[in-house]
């Protein structure tokens, strides 16, 4: 290996040899990936709240189990909530495809209201648990329960509160380059709070009742 | 349970109380103060003397230029690795004199302390700013890049990871430290009273969100901002390292936030993940924390090998050896590092289906490892080697790193990690590795890069003694530890009863003491350098005759980094140049796209570091005004849409113009 170049084919190939751009390039936005990269970090807190449910879910310290908490007809309606909501923030990125900034808020204030809606089932369900003494200091599964679904929920509020900031820095600037790709980004983690309840809610729901 | 493991507190000062203040009956800590504080008055009546405010301020703090938010982590990195080893003196110093009727000058709490405090700082303050601080300053200009793809974000990284030692510092002198070791034993977590493991938990969490930050960060500059033309394939060594060290930290790093959110809980709500009772499980920290724990000496080897790779090949005048075999053990260390935390607590009685598939996993992580050994050596053979100062660091580290790898074989056979669990062979090893691995990599590196930061190199004499006093005392410091532990003799230990192992102890001390000799001849060697920079100047950009694109620029480079953006066509993009006769252009220049100063970051960090103290001492009015205040702070930044500016072209023609004078007035 001695560092003799292995010179290509002639010298004109070499001459054509360019050593730098004359001009500025554009690189490539990297928010989207960054988000990307981002979320999937995310998804490992989580990832570590399932696997600790998954070995604290069935020790309940001869506390409550799931089967005698949870309130599927509840549950489910919460999924519904939060579900609905993805389609409606669906309905915003299309407003938003289409330059319409009355329908893209429009769209962003029911997505929003239905997140709200999500919250306070959910904080309805936590009050009741902790009136019928099913705290999370009762047992570990009771712990590990309301981890995990209390960190989505706080996913939630925080998706919730830059909901808001964006609609008003939409209202303000418009549709401009800055807030649509923000748009995407708050998109891509809404409709991943979204996947993440589904697993939630056939983990920990569920299964729980089974 | 838990329940009244929260004292009663102050509503608005929370657990503080003048008992909180050790230097009233620890002498130590009360001089040690002192020294702080005539040492920090000191700094700050020469910045107020020299009207430096302003600048640190506006260029520094403020400063989203990739190259001195580097520059920054390189200094948290050495501040702190002046602590932690004083730490390690401590430590030497009270085990070679406490034998039988002397109990020695540490008492056994804030013994505890100090190896925890020695262990988190080492890790997570020193070794992470030192990497980190090359990640950045390098990586933009090895691919041809202006800056990284979050600038803003970077400035913020920087300041959380600061914020986190800000704590850990504090805790010295309010308050104590964690006793819990340096990954803190959870069932501990749960009982544990003191403020010590809460400054554990926010000093980490703080500087985690920093960390993880710059890892995407970092991982979407080399993926989107590459030159044109460097393919993955083409791109340096120490990148791709770079690239796979902060793909290793996005996928580790949430593990440990998670892990201690779920100790926090414990703490603070009276939860029962990790306790004893009503059905938690502390096997279950020791499982994350690892998963997590395993993966971070990659995260800082890998760079530290990515260091080596660029000086090998540099002082021996050859392109590395098997590059791609180079790119692919990278990537096999990559993945294998996330398969063999366990090896961490065999121990722990999984059984030998478990224990045997970790440790395979962990044998079979010795053969990419090995191929780069091989690499390096292959690079050496038959080379021009120059015996420059990062070459000695490199030499220096094939044999230590070797060694202390076969010790790590040793220990990944599960009969044998049960003789030696938890010995001060254990402590050997690793020290053994990050020692001979990550600081030598870290020294080489500064020698290697100085001159590329500051335009003139390090002194050679002062830089030589550096290296011997550190090689020789690493082995007359770290032997004796691999006999002790042979021997049986556990870690953590501040007072033995047998005698004849004093004489070990007292070896080992005199090896931290030539390892402080070491330190301070690189402290000397900074200040000669500076001294004597006009002889040492250099004003090529490229001293060493090297061969990555972070040489084709001056030294230092301009803010841009590059005043045209260069196109990549070989692995060595600058050797190809160079040997292709390329001519620096001197004419026309155009605006440069760049984004803007903002106080933004230090803002948002320093209100979130003011969060973790409340919480640390149960001031919760205040934790909730600063919590309020740092979600608040963060909105008000994103109102803010003018981010960046352009470096018109006569400026950078102006700027370009003055090299092109200062290579003629050097008849280069």
């Amino acid at each position: 290996m001695s560092d003799t170049h292995t010179l290509p084919a002639g010298a004109a190939a070499l001459a054509a040899r360019q050593y730098h751009l004359a001009h500025e390039p554009h690189p490539e936005n990297g928010t989207s990936l960054g988000f990307w990269l981002y979320l999937m970090s995310d998804c490992l807190i989580f990832a570590v709240l399932f696997a600790t449910y998954g070995v604290l879910g069935r020790n309940y310290a001869g506390g409550p189990t799931g089967a005698e908490l949870f309130d599927l007809k509840l549950v489910a309606i919460n999924t519904a909530f939060l579900l609905l909501s993805s389609i409606t923030f669906g309905f915003a990125m299309l407003s938003k495809q289409q330059r319409d900034v009355r329908g893209t808020l429009a769209w962003l204030a029911v997505t929003g209201l239905l997140g709200l809606a999500f919250l306070a089932v959910e904080l309805y369900e936590f009050a009741h648990l902790l009136h019928e003494g099913a705290g999370p200091q009762r047992s570990a599964f009771l712990s590990s329960f309301f981890t995990l679904v209390g960190t989505h929920g706080l996913h939630v509020t925080f998706g919730t509160i830059w909901l808001v900031t964006l609609m008003i820095q939409i209202g303000k600037h418009g549709l401009i380059p800055e807030n649509t790709r923000r748009l995407n980004c708050l998109s891509m983690f809404w409709h991943f709070l979204d996947v993440v309840w589904i697993g939630v809610f056939t983990f920990v729901y569920l299964m729980g009742v089974l | 349970m838990p329940e009244h493991t929260i004292p009663p507190a102050h509503w608005l000062l929370g657990r503080i109380t003048w008992d909180s203040i050790p230097m009233a009956h620890e002498p130590i800590v009360l001089w040690t103060f002192i020294a702080v504080v005539l040492g920090g008055l000191v700094v700050v009546a020469a910045l107020f003397k020299f009207r430096l405010w302003g600048p640190l301020w506006r260029d520094w703090f403020c400063s989203i230029d990739h190259k001195r938010i580097g520059i920054m982590y390189m200094v948290l990195g050495l501040v702190m690795f002046l602590r932690g080893f004083a730490d390690a003196a401590m430590m030497r110093l009270q085990q070679s004199m406490a034998f039988g009727e002397n109990m020695g000058y540490l008492p056994p709490h804030h013994y505890d302390q100090i190896f925890t405090a020695h262990g988190v700082i080492m890790i997570f303050f020193v070794a992470m700013p030192f990497v980190t601080g090359l990640m950045n300053y390098l990586v933009p200009l090895q691919i041809g890049a202006r800056d990284v793809s979050f600038p803003f974000l970077n400035n913020f990284s920087f300041w959380m990871t600061t914020g986190g030692a800000v704590l850990v510092m504090l805790s010295l002198f309010l308050g104590e430290f964690s006793t819990a070791g340096w990954l803190a034993l959870s069932n501990l977590g749960a009982q544990d009273p003191g403020v010590g493991l809460d400054y554990y938990i926010w000093g980490l969490q703080v500087a985690g969100v920093g960390t993880t930050l710059s890892g995407i960060n970092l991982i979407v500059t080399i993926i989107k901002m590459r030159a044109p033309g460097m393919q993955l394939m083409k791109m340096p060594v120490f990148s791709w390292t770079a690239l796979c060290t902060n793909a290793l930290i996005v996928a580790t790093f949430p593990i440990l936030t998670a892990a201690l959110v779920l100790m926090s809980l414990d703490r603070y709500a009276g939860t029962n993940f990790f306790t004893n009772d009503l059905g938690g499980n502390s096997m279950l920290y020791v499982n994350l924390i690892w998963i997590w724990g395993h993966p971070e000496v990659y995260i800082l080897v890998l760079p530290a090998f990515g260091v080596f790779s660029e000086v090998v090949a540099t002082f021996s005048r050859k392109r590395l050896f098997g590059y791609t075999s180079m790119v692919y053990a990278t990537v096999c260390i990559t993945v294998l590092s996330y398969l063999v935390w366990l090896h961490h607590f065999f121990t722990m009685g999984s059984g030998a289906t478990v224990n045997t598939f970790f440790g395979i996993t962990t044998m079979i992580i010795s053969i990419p490892t090995g191929a780069k050994i091989f690499n390096w050596l292959f690079t050496m053979y038959k080379g021009r080697i120059r015996f420059e100062l990062p070459m000695l660091w490199t030499v220096g580290f094939m044999v230590t790193f070797a060694i202390g790898g076969m010790t790590g074989v040793l220990l990944a056979v599960p009969p044998a990690d049960f003789v030696l669990h938890n010995s001060l062979f254990l402590i050997a090893h690793f020290h053994n590795v990050i020692i001979g691995g990550v600081v030598f990599a870290v020294f080489a590196g500064i020698n290697y890069w100085f001159p590329k930061a500051f335009g003139y190199r390090l002194d050679d004499f002062w830089g030589r003694c550096s290296f011997w006093f550190w090689l020789v005392g690493f082995w007359v410091a770290f032997t004796p530890l691999y006999i002790l532990g042979l021997m049986g003799v556990t870690r953590r230990v501040n007072h033995f009863e047998d005698p004849s192992l004093q004489i070990w102890f007292v070896i080992a001390a005199c090896g931290a003491a030539l390892i402080a000799l070491g330190i301070a001849s690189f402290l000397i060697q900074l200040a000669v350098s500076y001294a004597r920079r006009e002889q040492l100047r250099d004003v090529t950009g490229d001293p060493w005759d090297a061969r990555t694109l972070e040489w084709a620029t001056s030294s230092p480079p301009p803010q841009y980094n590059f005043a045209f953006t260069p196109v990549a066509h070989e692995i060595d993009a600058w050797w190809d140049m160079k040997k292709h006769g390329y001519q620096r252009p001197l004419s026309g220049f155009v605006p440069i796209h760049m984004p803007a100063n903002t106080g933004a970051g230090v803002v948002i960090a320093g209100l979130s570091t003011l969060f973790g103290f409340a919480m640390i001492w149960h001031m919760w009015p205040l934790a909730i005004a600063s919590f309020a205040a740092t979600v608040l702070a963060s909105i008000i930044h994103t109102f803010n849409y003018q981010r960046d500016y352009h470096i018109p072209a006569a400026e950078v023609a102006a700027t370009e113009e003055a090299r092109t004078q200062q290579l003629a007035a050097a008849h280069v």
